[in-house]
């Protein structure tokens, strides 16, 4: 693993670790460093226990990590929580009070540095002194989150960002963390999951977005907010889910390429639109991000739990595509992808994400923005003959999508059965044609299906299989294991469905153990395969606490597991 | 010049002497009116007996689910500001399956129309009560007579200062196009209630009942004048009164979006320089 420094911030919601951690990352990432960013936080506004993490150095880094190096305390639950994930030569930054008596504590008068609201400044400056970036970087970072509205502020800031500088100067020497690497490029964006998705609809020509907030969803829909005006794209809060996924059917159908974005309990409320989608053959995105069910379930926390829901979502038989993205680019080029896929098949589509992807950021090479193709609605009606028929018996089962309003064409589109002319229809014969030409679209979907990446040799000893937000654990846990010499590899999949068992039968026939690791507590992914491809993993590595895989849970877990034999 | 044949003839599903033919006879005629060509009219329904109205005129036409036409026709009109959107369902659909929506969408304002056919029963489930069943209404389903209280919709819409409402009646079609007219034209979301006998199922409210129970509302009357309005649309029973009964100017929920002005969303560019500063806002 490359060396790094796993630093975490922790303390209440609502003390401001999360500006600490992300000016600090800003900066770090400005400076040349890798970050690998993640947060844990309670479903609470104020109080409860946060945390803020940041892996830095070279990189690359995909997962968190669990042991710490260095801890900041901005309470003393934070020193009591965590004491047992320091590292031997750990260093606890904590205000004097707390006292914890702790080696490598480094007691701070937190009340000489500035006043109460300011201390997540004056660990700004500790943690920026005690990792030598250059002060200017941490208060340009500063300034330009606090910008040029809030000049009083700003001096205020300064202060304290100062003396904390020179408290550590004075008092922090010798600790042993260098930082190393610090060589990469500069302009590189700090995204997260939802923002890169946000980014990527936006550059995937998205015009309309309706949602009802949810946790771990809400964010994506925030981001594209921010940028609405620029990008001319309109958006509402509707009144719940079924308001939300039919009027982004409604905006799609008059020509909008849509949008939602909700978790498992809003998607329930949607299913019943997903089959509208599916019947009236508009194309619709629907982003799901996980969090742990049923119900409620655990609203900040994460897993990967709603797949066969996703899958089965909507009545009726009807053909979807599904993406997983893995990585904070490819939330990005997935959400573009998936845009597309949506206009293309005239179906919905679906994004699984979930709360570690989230909320977790890394810095990403600025995005080609001249190489996206943003999606465009319909087709120019041409010499289309009139009557114009929506439902058109094709042989690829695509019928030309015109816009209702944009021609002397009418546009008919039902949810009930119906004939080519979009007219409702009661007769068997229509039916089995409709439901054939629906289905047809299947083929078209399979021809677009992203093969799973294969990271490492084929026919290893084992195999790692996993989907979606797994992917950056497992890539840290499969390269830990090379490094003792073990013969590994691993297979990432960012599309699960359709799948196409070519793509991947023989990567998984040819590894000596089949391990499928994925964040739920039944295997939902292994039966998948098991189910498509007639592929039975030996062992299936699962986590379903609520919390992100991590390298070291995939290995504890490996040596733990035994073999399943057959079925799961 | 556009007419009423414009709008086609079609064979129906409904039963002889139905409120609804009534009804879609009035909305050809509104459209006609209002000078609106098949293309530039988009209907959207849900489901039910009053949701397949668009299927029998010529216009484009989205028919949803059960509930839903007013979500769908609402994100229509926000990609397409230029169509004449108008929803079109049951009292079941719009009041019952739909009522947050129904809600919701007076408290935003879009400039949409809002026709509900209101026969104050389910017809295409055969005949259980609806939100609008007077109390008591005797059903297979409420064999005891409807317990819940009756729900009104105009009150509902005049007390939450919609921006448009008023109540027609079937039996009175010239009327009741000029209220749909009226209720296009209307810049804002615009609720016409409109009262529709039942003959299969609804044995109270019929053509006979409505004759001796309703009356016009007076030349004089001002439907800008809240509190009136609020008086008249608690007026249902005895006597119950058709019109508009309330209206005022209310900004549009679109007119926050300066895109819209420039008309639909489809077709237009997306902006790469846009795209380009915003990334550069993540550096
Ligand atoms: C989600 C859903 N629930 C129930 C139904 C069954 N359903 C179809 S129409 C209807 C009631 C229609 O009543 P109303 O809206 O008053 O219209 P009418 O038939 O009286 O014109 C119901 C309950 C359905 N189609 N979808
Ligand atoms: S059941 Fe009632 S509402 Fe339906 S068509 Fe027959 S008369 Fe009309």
């Amino acid at each position: 693993m490359p060396p790094d420094i796993h630093l975490l911030i922790g303390g209440e919601a609502g003390q401001g670790l999360v500006t600490i951690g992300q000016l600090l990352s800003k900066a770090l990432v400005r400076a040349g460093y890798e970050v690998f960013v993640s947060q844990s936080y309670h479903s609470r506004i104020r109080g409860g226990h946060n945390t803020f993490s940041i892996r830095l150095g070279a990189g690359p880094f995909f997962a968190p990590r669990e042991s710490i190096d260095i801890l900041v305390a901005l309470n003393a639950e934070t020193v009591d929580i965590h004491r047992g994930q320091l590292n031997g030569q750990a260093l606890l930054i904590a205000d004097a009070s707390f006292a914890p008596n702790l080696p490598g504590t480094i007691s701070v008068p937190f009340v000489e540095l500035g006043p109460e609201h300011l201390w997540n400044t004056a660990a700004l400056g500790l943690l920026g002194k005690i990792l030598e970036l250059p002060f200017d970087a941490l208060y340009q970072a500063v300034e330009a989150a606090l910008g040029k509205k809030h000049p009083e502020t700003l001096v205020e800031n300064k202060g304290v960002l100062e003396k904390s500088w020179e408290w550590a100067a004075a008092h922090v020497s010798g600790h042993g963390f260098i930082l190393t690497g610090g060589a990469l490029a500069a302009d590189r964006l700090l995204l997260n999951g939802n923002q890169a998705i946000a980014l990527g609809a936006l550059a995937g020509g998205l015009k309309f977005c309706a949602f009802y907030p949810m946790t771990p969803a809400t964010s994506i829909v925030l981001e594209l907010i921010v940028h609405a005006e620029t990008m001319g794209c309109v958006f509402e809060q509707a009144e719940d889910e079924i308001g939300a996924i039919n009027m982004a059917i409604g905006a799609s159908f008059a020509g909008a390429p849509s949008m939602v974005a909700t978790s498992g309990g809003g998607f329930a409320l949607m299913a019943e639109g997903v089959s509208l989608a599916a019947m009236t053959e508009t194309p619709v995105l629907i982003a799901v991000a996980q969090r742990p069910g049923p119900a409620t379930g655990m609203p900040t926390r994460t897993e990967q739990g709603d797949l066969e829901f996703v899958l089965h979502a909507g009545h009726g038989e009807f053909p979807r595509a599904i993406f997983a993205p893995g990585s904070i680019e490819s939330c990005f080029h997935l959400t573009q992808k998936a845009l597309a896929v949506a206009e293309r098949s005239q179906s919905p589509v679906f994004l699984l994400t979930d709360q570690f992807l989230a909320d977790s950021a890394r810095p990403v090479v600025l995005f080609d923005t001249a190489a996206s193709s943003p999606v465009v609605a319909g087709i120019e009606p041409g010499d289309m003959p009139i009557p114009y028929q929506r439902y058109r018996l094709t042989e690829n089962g695509l019928s030309p999508r015109l816009l209702p309003g944009l021609s002397t064409h009418l546009v008919v589109a039902d949810s009930d059965e119906h004939d080519e002319d979009g007219h409702i229809s009661e007769d068997h014969g229509v039916r089995i044609a409709m439901m054939e030409k629906r289905l047809r679209k299947i083929e078209l979907l399979k021809q677009e299906v992203v093969a799973p990446t294969l990271a490492g040799e084929k026919g290893t000893d084992i195999l790692f299989v996993n989907w979606g937000s797994s992917q950056g654990p497992v890539l840290e846990a499969a390269a830990s294991l090379r490094g003792q010499g073990k013969s590994v590899a691993s297979l990432h999949f960012s599309q699960v469905w359709p799948l196409v068992p070519p793509q991947f039968l023989d990567i998984l026939q040819a590894a000596g153990e089949v391990v499928c690791v994925e964040g739920n507590a039944t295997g939902q992914f292994a039966r998948l395969i098991q189910r498509e491809a007639g592929f039975v993993m030996n062992r299936r590595i699962a986590r379903y606490d609520g919390l992100p895989f991590t390298a070291r849970y995939i290995l504890d877990s490996l040596e733990t597991t035994v073999s399943l034999e057959a079925g799961i | 010049m556009i007419s009423v044949e414009d709008y086609g003839k079609y064979e129906t599903a409904w039963c002889p002497g139905c409120g609804n033919f009534g009804i879609l006879n009035s909305l050809k005629k509104a459209l006609v009116a209002c000078g609106l060509a098949p293309h530039q009219v988009l209907l959207v329904s849900g489901i039910g007996q009053a949701a397949k109205t668009p299927h029998y005129l010529k216009a484009n036409v989205f028919n949803g689910l059960h509930g839903r036409s007013l979500p769908v026709a609402i994100g229509a009109k926000l990609a397409n500001p230029e169509l004449t959107v108008i929803a079109e369902s049951g009292d079941g659909c719009m009041y019952g399956e739909g009522g947050n929506h129904f809600l919701a969408a007076l408290r935003r304002n879009v400039d949409l129309t809002i026709l509900a056919h209101d026969n104050r029963v389910y017809g295409l489930t055969k005949g259980q009560a609806s939100p609008t069943s007077e109390k008591g209404f005797v059903t297979k389903a409420q064999p005891h007579g409807a317990f819940a209280a009756t729900f009104n919709p105009v009150a509902v819409a005049v007390t939450m200062g919609a921006s448009f409402v008023a109540r027609g009646y079937a039996g009175l079609p010239e009327h009741l196009a000029g209220l749909i007219a009226q209720a296009i034209n209307h810049r804002g979301t615009a609720l016409v209630d409109i009262l529709q006998p039942c003959v299969s199922f609804n044995k109270v409210n019929t053509y006979t009942w409505y004759k001796e129970h309703c009356y016009t509302l007076a030349e004089d009357y001002d439907p800008r004048n809240h509190a009136q309005a609020i008086a008249t649309a608690l007026e249902f029973g005895e006597r119950i009164p058709l019109g508009v009964i309330y209206k005022k100017e209310e900004a549009l929920f679109e007119d926050q979006f300066p895109v819209l002005q420039n008309g639909p969303l489809a077709g237009q560019e997306v902006s790469r320089e846009g795209l380009r500063q915003i990334m550069q806002g993540y550096l």
